[in-house]
Protein backbone atom coordinates (compact mmCIF):
# COMPACT_ATOMS: atom_id res chain seq x y z
CA UNK A 1 0.00 0.00 0.00
CA UNK A 2 1.15 3.54 -0.76
CA UNK A 3 0.23 6.20 1.78
CA UNK A 4 0.63 9.89 1.15
CA UNK A 5 0.35 11.70 4.47
CA UNK A 6 -0.21 15.49 4.64
CA UNK A 7 2.22 16.01 1.78
CA UNK A 8 3.06 19.43 0.36
CA UNK A 9 5.83 20.17 -2.09
CA UNK A 10 7.51 23.36 -3.24
CA UNK A 11 9.92 24.18 -6.04
CA UNK A 12 11.54 27.30 -4.62
CA UNK A 13 8.70 29.68 -3.73
CA UNK A 14 6.13 27.87 -5.86
CA UNK A 15 3.93 25.36 -4.07
CA UNK A 16 3.06 22.58 -6.53
CA UNK A 17 1.31 20.18 -4.14
CA UNK A 18 -0.67 21.20 -1.10
CA UNK A 19 -1.77 19.03 1.82
CA UNK A 20 -2.32 15.75 -0.03
CA UNK A 21 -3.65 12.76 1.91
CA UNK A 22 -4.17 9.54 -0.01
CA UNK A 23 -4.06 5.77 0.45
CA UNK A 24 -3.45 3.99 -2.85
CA UNK A 25 -4.55 0.36 -2.71
CA UNK A 26 -6.35 -0.18 -6.02
CA UNK A 27 -4.68 -2.08 -8.89
CA UNK A 28 -5.41 0.58 -11.50
CA UNK A 29 -5.11 4.24 -10.51
CA UNK A 30 -5.17 7.11 -12.99
CA UNK A 31 -4.02 10.67 -12.39
CA UNK A 32 -5.27 13.49 -14.60
CA UNK A 33 -5.01 17.26 -14.53
CA UNK A 34 -4.03 20.28 -16.56
CA UNK A 35 -0.40 21.07 -17.41
CA UNK A 36 1.36 22.37 -14.31
CA UNK A 37 -1.33 21.03 -11.96
CA UNK A 38 1.19 18.96 -9.97
CA UNK A 39 0.33 15.48 -11.24
CA UNK A 40 3.87 14.65 -12.41
CA UNK A 41 5.27 15.75 -9.07
CA UNK A 42 2.71 13.54 -7.34
CA UNK A 43 3.86 10.61 -9.50
CA UNK A 44 7.51 11.31 -8.73
CA UNK A 45 6.78 11.24 -5.01
CA UNK A 46 5.73 7.62 -5.28
CA UNK A 47 9.18 6.15 -5.92
CA UNK A 48 11.23 8.77 -4.12
CA UNK A 49 12.36 10.70 -7.21
CA UNK A 50 10.93 13.72 -5.42
CA UNK A 51 10.97 13.90 -1.63
CA UNK A 52 8.12 15.94 -0.14
CA UNK A 53 8.88 19.33 1.41
CA UNK A 54 6.50 18.45 4.24
CA UNK A 55 4.63 15.27 5.14
CA UNK A 56 5.71 11.78 4.12
CA UNK A 57 5.13 9.06 1.55
CA UNK A 58 5.15 5.45 2.72
CA UNK A 59 5.39 2.42 0.45
CA UNK A 60 4.55 -0.73 2.40
CA UNK A 61 5.68 1.17 5.47
CA UNK A 62 8.98 2.39 3.95
CA UNK A 63 9.49 6.15 3.95
CA UNK A 64 10.60 7.36 0.50
CA UNK A 65 12.79 10.03 2.14
CA UNK A 66 14.70 7.55 4.29
CA UNK A 67 14.69 4.34 2.28
CA UNK A 68 14.65 5.48 -1.32
CA UNK A 69 16.60 2.45 -2.56
CA UNK A 70 14.13 0.03 -0.94
CA UNK A 71 11.18 1.96 -2.35
CA UNK A 72 12.62 1.95 -5.87
CA UNK A 73 12.98 -1.84 -5.75
CA UNK A 74 9.21 -1.98 -5.25
CA UNK A 75 8.07 0.96 -7.35
CA UNK A 76 9.27 1.30 -10.97
CA UNK A 77 8.86 4.45 -13.02
CA UNK A 78 8.43 5.05 -16.75
CA UNK A 79 8.77 8.51 -18.31
CA UNK A 80 7.16 9.99 -21.40
CA UNK A 81 10.44 10.19 -23.32
CA UNK A 82 11.95 6.70 -23.66
CA UNK A 83 15.14 8.12 -25.22
CA UNK A 84 16.07 9.51 -21.83
CA UNK A 85 15.54 6.13 -20.24
CA UNK A 86 17.48 3.90 -22.59
CA UNK A 87 21.06 3.66 -21.38
CA UNK A 88 22.70 0.86 -23.33
CA UNK A 89 23.40 0.64 -27.08
CA UNK A 90 21.37 -2.49 -27.82
CA UNK A 91 17.88 -3.59 -26.77
CA UNK A 92 18.89 -6.73 -24.86
CA UNK A 93 21.72 -4.95 -23.09
CA UNK A 94 19.42 -2.18 -21.90
CA UNK A 95 17.06 -4.66 -20.29
CA UNK A 96 20.00 -6.58 -18.77
CA UNK A 97 21.37 -3.31 -17.40
CA UNK A 98 18.45 -3.07 -14.97
CA UNK A 99 19.52 -6.38 -13.42
CA UNK A 100 23.16 -5.39 -13.10
CA UNK A 101 23.08 -4.89 -9.35
CA UNK A 102 20.68 -7.72 -8.56
CA UNK A 103 23.41 -10.32 -8.05
CA UNK A 104 22.01 -12.71 -10.67
CA UNK A 105 24.09 -15.14 -12.72
CA UNK A 106 24.64 -14.56 -16.45
CA UNK A 107 22.28 -17.34 -17.46
CA UNK A 108 19.47 -16.09 -15.23
CA UNK A 109 19.90 -12.55 -16.56
CA UNK A 110 19.82 -13.88 -20.14
CA UNK A 111 16.67 -15.93 -19.40
CA UNK A 112 14.84 -13.02 -17.79
CA UNK A 113 15.82 -10.67 -20.61
CA UNK A 114 14.61 -13.14 -23.23
CA UNK A 115 11.32 -13.72 -21.40
CA UNK A 116 10.46 -10.05 -20.97
CA UNK A 117 11.44 -9.18 -24.56
CA UNK A 118 9.17 -12.00 -25.75
CA UNK A 119 6.30 -10.61 -23.65
CA UNK A 120 6.76 -7.19 -25.22
CA UNK A 121 7.21 -8.42 -28.79
CA UNK A 122 10.84 -7.34 -28.92
CA UNK A 123 12.58 -10.70 -28.83
CA UNK A 124 13.77 -10.41 -32.43
CA UNK A 125 15.29 -7.02 -31.65
CA UNK A 126 17.55 -8.07 -28.78
CA UNK A 127 20.79 -7.26 -30.62
CA UNK A 128 19.44 -4.24 -32.51
CA UNK A 129 20.71 -0.73 -31.71
CA UNK A 130 18.13 0.73 -29.31
CA UNK A 131 18.27 4.20 -30.88
CA UNK A 132 17.06 2.79 -34.20
CA UNK A 133 13.77 1.44 -32.78
CA UNK A 134 10.49 3.19 -33.56
CA UNK A 135 9.01 5.46 -30.85
CA UNK A 136 6.51 2.79 -29.89
CA UNK A 137 9.18 0.10 -29.66
CA UNK A 138 11.36 2.42 -27.58
CA UNK A 139 8.53 2.93 -25.10
CA UNK A 140 7.97 -0.84 -24.98
CA UNK A 141 11.70 -1.25 -24.31
CA UNK A 142 11.52 1.35 -21.53
CA UNK A 143 8.64 -0.61 -19.97
CA UNK A 144 10.44 -3.94 -20.39
CA UNK A 145 13.60 -2.49 -18.84
CA UNK A 146 11.83 -1.53 -15.62
CA UNK A 147 9.47 -4.51 -15.44
CA UNK A 148 12.30 -7.06 -15.74
CA UNK A 149 13.16 -6.26 -12.12
CA UNK A 150 9.65 -7.46 -11.17
CA UNK A 151 8.49 -4.41 -9.21
CA UNK A 152 5.20 -4.45 -7.31
CA UNK A 153 4.03 -1.07 -8.58
CA UNK A 154 4.55 0.66 -11.91
CA UNK A 155 4.21 4.44 -12.12
CA UNK A 156 3.97 5.85 -15.66
CA UNK A 157 4.22 9.57 -16.36
CA UNK A 158 2.45 10.19 -19.68
CA UNK A 159 3.93 7.12 -21.40
CA UNK A 160 1.86 7.56 -24.57
CA UNK A 161 2.38 11.29 -25.14
CA UNK A 162 4.95 10.79 -27.92
CA UNK A 163 3.20 7.83 -29.55
CA UNK A 164 0.80 7.54 -32.48
CA UNK A 165 -2.62 5.99 -31.97
CA UNK A 166 -1.56 2.42 -32.80
CA UNK A 167 1.47 2.47 -30.50
CA UNK A 168 -0.52 4.27 -27.83
CA UNK A 169 -3.15 1.51 -27.89
CA UNK A 170 -0.46 -1.18 -27.78
CA UNK A 171 1.12 0.37 -24.68
CA UNK A 172 -2.33 0.85 -23.12
CA UNK A 173 -3.15 -2.82 -23.76
CA UNK A 174 0.08 -3.92 -22.14
CA UNK A 175 -0.48 -1.70 -19.11
CA UNK A 176 -4.01 -3.06 -18.71
CA UNK A 177 -2.72 -6.63 -18.68
CA UNK A 178 0.11 -6.20 -16.18
CA UNK A 179 -0.07 -8.09 -12.90
CA UNK A 180 1.48 -5.08 -11.13
CA UNK A 181 -0.43 -2.22 -9.57
CA UNK A 182 -0.28 0.64 -12.09
CA UNK A 183 -0.43 4.36 -11.41
CA UNK A 184 -0.83 6.16 -14.72
CA UNK A 185 -0.47 9.92 -15.22
CA UNK A 186 -1.99 10.85 -18.55
CA UNK A 187 -3.82 13.40 -20.67
CA UNK A 188 -5.36 10.58 -22.68
CA UNK A 189 -8.74 10.09 -20.98
CA UNK A 190 -9.55 7.09 -23.20
CA UNK A 191 -6.73 5.14 -21.57
CA UNK A 192 -8.46 5.36 -18.21
CA UNK A 193 -11.88 4.03 -19.25
CA UNK A 194 -12.96 1.46 -16.68
CA UNK A 195 -10.12 2.14 -14.25
CA UNK A 196 -10.94 1.58 -10.59
CA UNK A 197 -9.84 4.96 -9.34
CA UNK A 198 -8.91 8.24 -11.01
CA UNK A 199 -7.54 11.28 -9.18
CA UNK A 200 -8.04 14.76 -10.60
CA UNK A 201 -5.32 17.23 -9.61
CA UNK A 202 -5.87 20.96 -9.93
CA UNK A 203 -3.69 23.70 -8.46
CA UNK A 204 -1.73 21.18 -6.43
CA UNK A 205 -4.81 19.65 -4.73
CA UNK A 206 -6.88 16.53 -5.31
CA UNK A 207 -10.21 17.93 -6.44
CA UNK A 208 -11.87 14.66 -7.42
CA UNK A 209 -11.21 11.06 -6.43
CA UNK A 210 -13.42 8.22 -7.57
CA UNK A 211 -14.15 5.69 -10.32
CA UNK A 212 -12.98 6.65 -13.82
CA UNK A 213 -16.34 7.79 -15.21
CA UNK A 214 -17.07 10.06 -12.25
CA UNK A 215 -13.60 11.65 -12.07
CA UNK A 216 -13.27 12.09 -15.84
CA UNK A 217 -16.67 13.83 -15.88
CA UNK A 218 -15.51 16.14 -13.10
CA UNK A 219 -12.27 16.89 -14.98
CA UNK A 220 -14.09 17.64 -18.21
CA UNK A 221 -16.44 20.08 -16.48
CA UNK A 222 -13.46 21.65 -14.70
CA UNK A 223 -11.66 22.21 -18.00
CA UNK A 224 -14.82 23.47 -19.66
CA UNK A 225 -15.44 25.94 -16.82
CA UNK A 226 -11.90 27.27 -17.20
CA UNK A 227 -12.37 28.23 -20.84
CA UNK A 228 -12.11 31.93 -21.54
CA UNK A 229 -12.74 31.88 -25.28
CA UNK B 1 25.54 7.36 -37.14
CA UNK B 2 27.32 4.99 -34.78
CA UNK B 3 28.99 2.43 -37.07
CA UNK B 4 30.68 0.25 -34.47
CA UNK B 5 27.75 -1.02 -32.43
CA UNK B 6 27.83 -4.71 -31.47
CA UNK B 7 26.91 -7.05 -34.32
CA UNK B 8 25.87 -10.51 -33.15
CA UNK B 9 27.80 -13.47 -34.48
CA UNK B 10 29.44 -16.77 -33.62
CA UNK B 11 32.98 -16.17 -34.89
CA UNK B 12 36.10 -16.85 -32.84
CA UNK B 13 36.28 -13.13 -32.03
CA UNK B 14 32.66 -13.06 -30.84
CA UNK B 15 33.29 -16.06 -28.61
CA UNK B 16 36.53 -14.71 -27.11
CA UNK B 17 36.32 -13.03 -23.71
CA UNK B 18 36.17 -9.24 -23.52
CA UNK B 19 39.26 -9.21 -21.27
CA UNK B 20 41.29 -11.23 -23.78
CA UNK B 21 40.27 -8.88 -26.59
CA UNK B 22 41.14 -5.76 -24.60
CA UNK B 23 44.52 -7.26 -23.72
CA UNK B 24 45.05 -8.13 -27.39
CA UNK B 25 44.21 -4.56 -28.36
CA UNK B 26 46.69 -3.25 -25.82
CA UNK B 27 49.49 -5.47 -27.16
CA UNK B 28 48.55 -4.68 -30.76
CA UNK B 29 48.51 -0.92 -30.14
CA UNK B 30 51.84 -1.07 -28.32
CA UNK B 31 53.49 -2.88 -31.24
CA UNK B 32 51.87 -0.45 -33.70
CA UNK B 33 53.07 2.66 -31.88
CA UNK B 34 56.50 1.29 -30.89
CA UNK B 35 57.22 0.13 -34.47
CA UNK B 36 57.15 3.70 -35.82
CA UNK B 37 57.61 2.67 -39.45
CA UNK B 38 55.50 2.31 -42.58
CA UNK B 39 56.31 -1.41 -42.63
CA UNK B 40 54.90 -1.91 -39.12
CA UNK B 41 51.79 0.06 -40.07
CA UNK B 42 51.27 -2.06 -43.19
CA UNK B 43 51.78 -5.32 -41.29
CA UNK B 44 49.36 -4.23 -38.55
CA UNK B 45 46.85 -3.10 -41.18
CA UNK B 46 47.07 -6.57 -42.75
CA UNK B 47 46.43 -8.14 -39.34
CA UNK B 48 43.35 -5.93 -38.83
CA UNK B 49 41.97 -6.82 -42.27
CA UNK B 50 42.51 -10.49 -41.47
CA UNK B 51 40.74 -10.12 -38.12
CA UNK B 52 37.74 -8.46 -39.81
CA UNK B 53 37.59 -11.54 -42.02
CA UNK B 54 37.77 -13.86 -39.00
CA UNK B 55 35.01 -11.81 -37.34
CA UNK B 56 32.79 -12.43 -40.36
CA UNK B 57 32.84 -8.81 -41.53
CA UNK B 58 33.30 -7.88 -45.16
CA UNK B 59 34.81 -4.95 -47.00
CA UNK B 60 31.66 -2.87 -46.46
CA UNK B 61 31.96 -3.04 -42.68
CA UNK B 62 35.65 -2.19 -42.87
CA UNK B 63 34.83 0.79 -45.09
CA UNK B 64 32.12 1.92 -42.65
CA UNK B 65 34.75 2.13 -39.90
CA UNK B 66 37.18 3.99 -42.17
CA UNK B 67 34.69 6.53 -43.50
CA UNK B 68 34.38 8.66 -40.32
CA UNK B 69 38.20 9.04 -40.34
CA UNK B 70 38.32 10.60 -43.81
CA UNK B 71 38.75 14.18 -42.57
CA UNK B 72 41.65 13.23 -40.30
CA UNK B 73 43.34 11.50 -43.23
CA UNK B 74 42.68 14.34 -45.67
CA UNK B 75 43.99 16.97 -43.25
CA UNK B 76 46.91 15.15 -41.67
CA UNK B 77 48.46 13.37 -44.66
CA UNK B 78 49.32 16.52 -46.69
CA UNK B 79 50.43 18.35 -43.56
CA UNK B 80 52.72 15.54 -42.35
CA UNK B 81 54.05 14.91 -45.86
CA UNK B 82 54.88 18.60 -46.28
CA UNK B 83 56.49 19.04 -42.84
CA UNK B 84 58.17 15.66 -42.28
CA UNK B 85 58.07 13.58 -45.48
CA UNK B 86 55.93 10.73 -46.82
CA UNK B 87 57.27 8.10 -44.44
CA UNK B 88 56.21 10.08 -41.39
CA UNK B 89 52.85 10.84 -43.01
CA UNK B 90 52.19 7.13 -43.61
CA UNK B 91 53.41 6.19 -40.13
CA UNK B 92 51.52 8.82 -38.14
CA UNK B 93 48.22 8.76 -40.02
CA UNK B 94 48.40 5.01 -40.61
CA UNK B 95 48.94 4.39 -36.89
CA UNK B 96 45.83 6.43 -36.00
CA UNK B 97 43.65 4.77 -38.64
CA UNK B 98 44.78 1.19 -37.92
CA UNK B 99 44.41 1.71 -34.14
CA UNK B 100 40.88 3.13 -34.45
CA UNK B 101 39.69 0.50 -36.92
CA UNK B 102 41.26 -2.22 -34.76
CA UNK B 103 39.51 -0.86 -31.65
CA UNK B 104 36.22 -0.75 -33.55
CA UNK B 105 36.54 -4.50 -34.07
CA UNK B 106 36.22 -4.93 -30.30
CA UNK B 107 32.98 -2.89 -30.27
CA UNK B 108 31.65 -4.92 -33.19
CA UNK B 109 32.27 -8.29 -31.54
CA UNK B 110 31.74 -7.50 -27.84
CA UNK B 111 28.60 -6.55 -25.93
CA UNK B 112 28.99 -3.32 -23.98
CA UNK B 113 27.84 -5.10 -20.81
CA UNK B 114 30.76 -7.55 -21.17
CA UNK B 115 33.18 -4.64 -21.60
CA UNK B 116 31.70 -2.92 -18.55
CA UNK B 117 32.14 -6.09 -16.48
CA UNK B 118 35.83 -6.21 -17.42
CA UNK B 119 36.34 -2.49 -16.75
CA UNK B 120 34.55 -2.76 -13.39
CA UNK B 121 36.74 -5.77 -12.48
CA UNK B 122 39.95 -4.02 -13.53
CA UNK B 123 39.04 -0.98 -11.46
CA UNK B 124 38.32 -2.94 -8.27
CA UNK B 125 41.72 -1.99 -6.73
CA UNK B 126 40.82 1.68 -7.26
CA UNK B 127 38.12 1.28 -4.58
CA UNK B 128 40.92 1.82 -2.08
CA UNK B 129 41.20 5.44 -3.23
CA UNK B 130 37.43 6.02 -3.34
CA UNK B 131 36.72 5.18 -7.00
CA UNK B 132 33.44 3.27 -7.57
CA UNK B 133 34.18 0.87 -10.48
CA UNK B 134 30.47 0.43 -11.29
CA UNK B 135 30.05 4.17 -11.52
CA UNK B 136 32.99 4.48 -13.92
CA UNK B 137 31.55 1.66 -16.03
CA UNK B 138 28.17 3.44 -16.02
CA UNK B 139 29.85 6.67 -17.10
CA UNK B 140 31.40 4.88 -20.07
CA UNK B 141 28.05 3.33 -21.01
CA UNK B 142 26.34 6.71 -20.88
CA UNK B 143 29.07 8.26 -23.02
CA UNK B 144 28.61 5.57 -25.68
CA UNK B 145 24.83 6.03 -25.53
CA UNK B 146 25.13 9.82 -25.81
CA UNK B 147 26.73 9.68 -29.27
CA UNK B 148 23.58 8.81 -31.30
CA UNK B 149 21.37 10.99 -29.07
CA UNK B 150 23.49 14.11 -29.58
CA UNK B 151 23.88 13.31 -33.30
CA UNK B 152 20.06 13.19 -33.55
CA UNK B 153 19.69 16.46 -31.65
CA UNK B 154 22.23 18.10 -33.94
CA UNK B 155 20.37 16.93 -37.03
CA UNK B 156 17.05 18.24 -35.69
CA UNK B 157 18.61 21.60 -34.79
CA UNK B 158 20.09 21.80 -38.32
CA UNK B 159 16.66 21.13 -39.84
CA UNK B 160 14.99 23.68 -37.53
CA UNK B 161 17.62 26.26 -38.45
CA UNK B 162 17.03 25.66 -42.15
CA UNK B 163 13.24 25.84 -41.66
CA UNK B 164 13.63 29.30 -40.11
CA UNK B 165 15.89 30.47 -42.96
CA UNK B 166 18.91 30.80 -40.64
CA UNK B 167 21.25 28.37 -42.45
CA UNK B 168 24.37 30.34 -41.57
CA UNK B 169 23.57 31.19 -37.96
CA UNK B 170 25.89 29.41 -35.55
CA UNK B 171 23.77 30.56 -32.60
CA UNK B 172 20.64 28.99 -34.11
CA UNK B 173 22.50 25.67 -34.20
CA UNK B 174 24.57 25.69 -31.02
CA UNK B 175 22.01 27.11 -28.56
CA UNK B 176 19.27 24.49 -29.05
CA UNK B 177 21.81 21.66 -29.14
CA UNK B 178 23.40 22.76 -25.85
CA UNK B 179 20.04 23.40 -24.16
CA UNK B 180 18.53 20.10 -25.32
CA UNK B 181 21.67 18.15 -24.44
CA UNK B 182 21.61 19.55 -20.90
CA UNK B 183 17.88 18.78 -20.59
CA UNK B 184 18.51 15.28 -21.90
CA UNK B 185 21.28 14.79 -19.31
CA UNK B 186 18.83 15.93 -16.63
CA UNK B 187 16.18 13.47 -17.78
CA UNK B 188 18.71 10.63 -18.01
CA UNK B 189 19.76 11.41 -14.43
CA UNK B 190 16.11 11.17 -13.32
CA UNK B 191 15.64 7.94 -15.26
CA UNK B 192 18.75 6.35 -13.74
CA UNK B 193 17.59 7.36 -10.28
CA UNK B 194 14.13 5.94 -11.01
CA UNK B 195 15.68 2.64 -12.13
CA UNK B 196 17.62 2.51 -8.86
CA UNK B 197 20.95 2.47 -10.71
CA UNK B 198 22.57 4.88 -8.27
CA UNK B 199 21.20 3.29 -5.07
Amino acid sequence: MIQIQTVSHRYGDREVLSDINLSLVEDRIGVIGANGSGKSTLARLLNGLVVPSTGRVLVDGMDTARDGAGVRRKVAFVFSDPDAQIVMPTVGEDVAFSLRRHGLGKQEVADRVRDILARFGLVGHSDHPAHLLSSGQKQLLALASVLVTEPEVLVCDEPTTLLDLRNSRQVAGLLAGLPQRVVLVTHDLELLQGWQRVLVIDGGRVVADGPAAQSIGHYQSLMGAGRTC
Amino acid sequence: MLTSVYRPGTSLLHRSGAGVKLLGLLVFSTVLVAGRSPVTVLLCAAVVVGLYGIGGFGVRMLAAQLWPLRWIVLLLVPFQWWTAGWQTAVTVVGTIVVAVVGAALISLTTRVTDLLDVIARLLQPARAIGVDPERVALLLALTIRAVPVIAGTLQEARDARRARGLEHSTRALVTPVVVRTIRHADRVGDALAARGIDD
